[in-house]
């Protein structure tokens, strides 16, 4: 009898201990990222490019390259990364449950997202659009002449609503086969179950290229939404929201100056990429991180250029164009704001 | 006034109560804190509550949709509905066929020809043992290959269609003629049932058999027909127009294959809660049946099965849930049930994972508990009618 009293009356205190310390919740992300001396970082289940394991477990692409860079930032170190592979439907839950630090998996910015779900976009590292890929044997060169075809599709994004939205404006009918995974989706289109396969532009390429007759389907012209993709954090931490957001716009911004992972340490009069190297300025102390911050970035991880041309440039198998991902002063709409 | 006390908190009777009082008010107050600070947390993060989200538009398509209205433009509760009756068509087919193949199968096993018994067990013993998600992703690339393109349909008199995205049917229009064609089929089940009902109380008085199977053609089948070709109600063809088949009632390949891999395993199941039924009648029961001079087929039907049921009845509910929750597997094929729609698609819209998980939760539990209502009172039923 009175063990048992015991063990309530414990387990009770135990309750009301978790509970109280939970209602005085208060997030600091650096401090945490910093105390566990790792960054936990949320990706794709594989998209090749933007995040994929290779054979012994490595990632690589442009969305892993985000969080590399912010553990170069934070812990002085691109390698001090865990990434959690995370499918489209799990991965905002897994952020606002904090299983994750960030989340870098090629995620559309869009209105509910940014201020319903309690996260906030801190950017975009690539603006995409989607495109469709079609039977070449159909011979249909516009999404206009797919009036009443059916759409292979990945259930749980954007792609499906935009599909919609779409062929509701044109007055147009169509039936959508959504699949679990991206693999299934091609499998479904290779299959014949569905005319054509809608995804964004950035993954079709790649997706294409994988099919047993590559020549069998092609990529039509058409881009029929915006995509701006980017890197998402916890709305109630605005200071980790601006070493995010900060990160990926020292990666654009010393491409803009020329600056590459080869040259960084090189003397330079410039005040700008003083600033950059931090040599000179203090735009480290608001953010709270070391003053070689933007430096570790760059030597460790590369400027926005290197990055895209390592991951889905010309030279990889995913032959991505720089397209409007290209710098403003060089025709794109890659634009950071002003690094002072 | 200390010793009455005492003796209270000696007494085992109160003792009893007041723990179990305890372990309760410890429960709730666990439950209550874990809601608190859920609600506490989503609060400070300000990430959207409540269930207003289920009037916003959906904007999405779905694929499979049986009765009800629905486009892109309906709101996320009628995307909710359509997943309802998608789940429960998928389930209501296959607890149909995992029923009658699972009987087959059950009385195959113990058939004493040697050929039959063995490709039961053969049967039984393979899809038992592969996990129904290999399965449903087996059938369903089977089907894709198997069939033809649409335009290489396979027609049956140019009004059905079977090609790799489904089978094409022609669709009665509702209008009401065809509501009279329902009425008299409504109208020939309820008189054939009561013809059958005389004849089985004529067997009961005086022994005579008597065969309805020619009213059974005319009543149920042969009558709506009849009015439906003097009425003139209307059909509607599928036609082969651009890309695919429009017009008609449309069922989509990933229903096929998720409705037949459903069936195949949970018969597998079914079929041993038979088997085990009937051996569990007493051999005497087949013994007096047969010097009673009725065949082997009156014998099972009349004697055996009806007594094997009672047995076989209670694990029979267990596999109907269970393949009404494997239903939830559909993602895997694109058939768009409730997990799909739901749980899927608006969750990912929505982002509410609370409510909406939660509201998924509560539909299989609705589900599930009303069938295995309906099947306990028919067990019961079972039950005292063998005294």
């Amino acid at each position: 009898m009175n063990k048992l009293l015991k063990l309530s009356a414990v387990s009770l205190l135990t309750i009301g201990a978790i509970s109280a310390q939970a209602s005085m919740f208060h997030s600091d992300t650096l401090k945490d990222v910093q105390a566990k001396d790792s960054l936990t970082c949320g990706v794709s289940t594989g998209t090749p490019g933007f995040s994929s394991p290779d054979a012994s477990g490595n990632w690589s692409g442009i969305d892993v390259d985000v969080c590399r860079a912010v553990a170069a930032a934070t812990l002085g170190d691109a390698k001090k990364v865990k990434f959690v592979p995370l499918t489209a439907k799990e991965r905002f839950v897994a952020l606002s449950s904090g299983e994750i630090d960030m989340l870098s998996r090629n995620t559309t910015w869009t209105h509910t997202r940014d201020t319903s779900l309690g996260l906030t976009f801190a950017g975009v590292n690539y603006y995409d659009g989607q495109g469709f890929m079609v039977q070449k044997s159909l011979g249909v060169n516009s999404v206009k002449d797919l009036n009443g075809a059916s759409f292979c599709i990945q259930a749980g994004t954007t792609t499906e609503l935009n599909l919609a939205d779409y062929f509701r404006s044109n007055n147009m009918e169509f039936k959508a086969v959504t699949y679990d995974t991206s693999a299934q989706t091609k499998g479904g289109f290779e299959a014949g179950r569905c005319d054509a396969l809608t995804s964004d532009v950035s993954q079709l390429a790649g997706l294409r290229s994988t099919l047993k007759d590559p020549s069998s389907a092609v990529v039509l012209g058409d881009v029929i939404s915006k995509e701006p993709l980017g890197p998402v954090v916890r709305k109630d931490d605005n200071n980790w929201l601006n070493i995010v957001r900060w990160s990926l716009n020292a990666m654009i911004e010393a491409e803009e100056l020329g600056v590459t992972s080869a040259t960084i340490d090189n003397a330079s009069t410039s005040p700008g990429i003083q600033r950059l190297q931090g040599k000179s300025g203090t735009l480290n102390e608001s953010l709270g991180l070391g003053k070689d911050w933007s430096r570790n970035i760059i030597a460790q991880v590369g400027n926005y250029g290197e990055v895209f041309e390592r991951n889905i440039g010309m030279s990889t198998p995913i032959q991505l164009p720089r397209g409007v991902n290209q710098l403003w002063i060089k025709g794109g709409i890659l634009y950071a704001p002003a690094f002072r | 006034m200390f010793i009455k006390l005492k003796s209270l908190l000696y007494d085992n009777e109160v003792r009893a109560i007041a723990f179990q009082v305890l372990a309760v008010i410890v429960i709730a107050y666990f439950a209550y804190q874990a809601f608190d600070n859920m609600m506490l947390n989503i609060e400070q993060r300000g990430i959207r509550s409540g269930f207003g989200f289920l009037n916003d538009e959906a904007g999405f398509a779905v694929n499979d949709n049986f009765f009800l209205e629905y486009s892109p433009a309906s709101t996320n509760l009628q995307a909710f509905y359509v997943g309802i009756v998608n789940t429960l068509v998928v389930a209501i087919a296959g607890i149909f066929f995992a029923s009658i193949i699972g009987l087959i199968i059950g009385v195959a096993r113990l058939s004493s020809n040697y050929l039959i018994r063995k490709m039961a067990t053969i049967y039984i013993e393979v899809f038992r043992n592969i996990p129904i998600l290999l399965q449903i992703l087996f059938w369903y690339s089977i089907a894709l290959n198997a069939f033809p393109s649409p335009k290489n349909s396979i027609s049956f008199f140019d009004s059905i269609f079977l090609n790799s995205r489904g089978l094409y049917l022609p669709k009665p229009l509702m209008e009401s003629e065809f509501y009279l064609v329902i009425a008299s089929l409504v109208v020939g089940i309820i008189s054939y049932i009561f013809i059958k009902k005389q004849s089985n109380k004529k067997h009961d008085e005086t022994g005579v058999v008597t065969n309805t199977t020619a009213y059974f053609l005319g009543l149920v089948l042969l009558l709506p027909f009849a009015v439906y070709l003097v009425a003139g109600a209307q059909l509607e063809y599928p036609v082969l127009k651009g890309f695919n088949f429009r017009g008609g009632l449309d069922l989509s390949i990933e229903f096929f294959a998720l409705t037949f891999a459903l069936s195949i395993y949970t018969a597998t199941y079914i079929a041993e809660a038979i088997r085990s039924g009937i051996e569990s009648v007493d051999n005497g029961q087949k013994e007096a049946a047969s010097a009673m001079g009725l065949t082997q087929a009156q014998s099972l039907r009349l004697v055996v099965l009806p007594q094997a049921l009672r047995v076989a009845i209670p694990p029979i509910i267990n596999q109907y849930l269970n393949l009404t929750k494997n239903s939830s597997l559909a993602a895997a094929v694109g058939y768009t049930e409730l997990v799909t729609i739901f749980s899927g698609t608006v969750l990912n819209v929505v982002g509410q994972a609370i409510e909406i998980i939660t509201l998924t939760m509560l539909v299989y539990l609705t589900i599930s508990l009303v069938i295995s209502l309906i099947l306990n009172i028919f067990n019961k039923k079972m039950q005292i009618k063998g005294k």
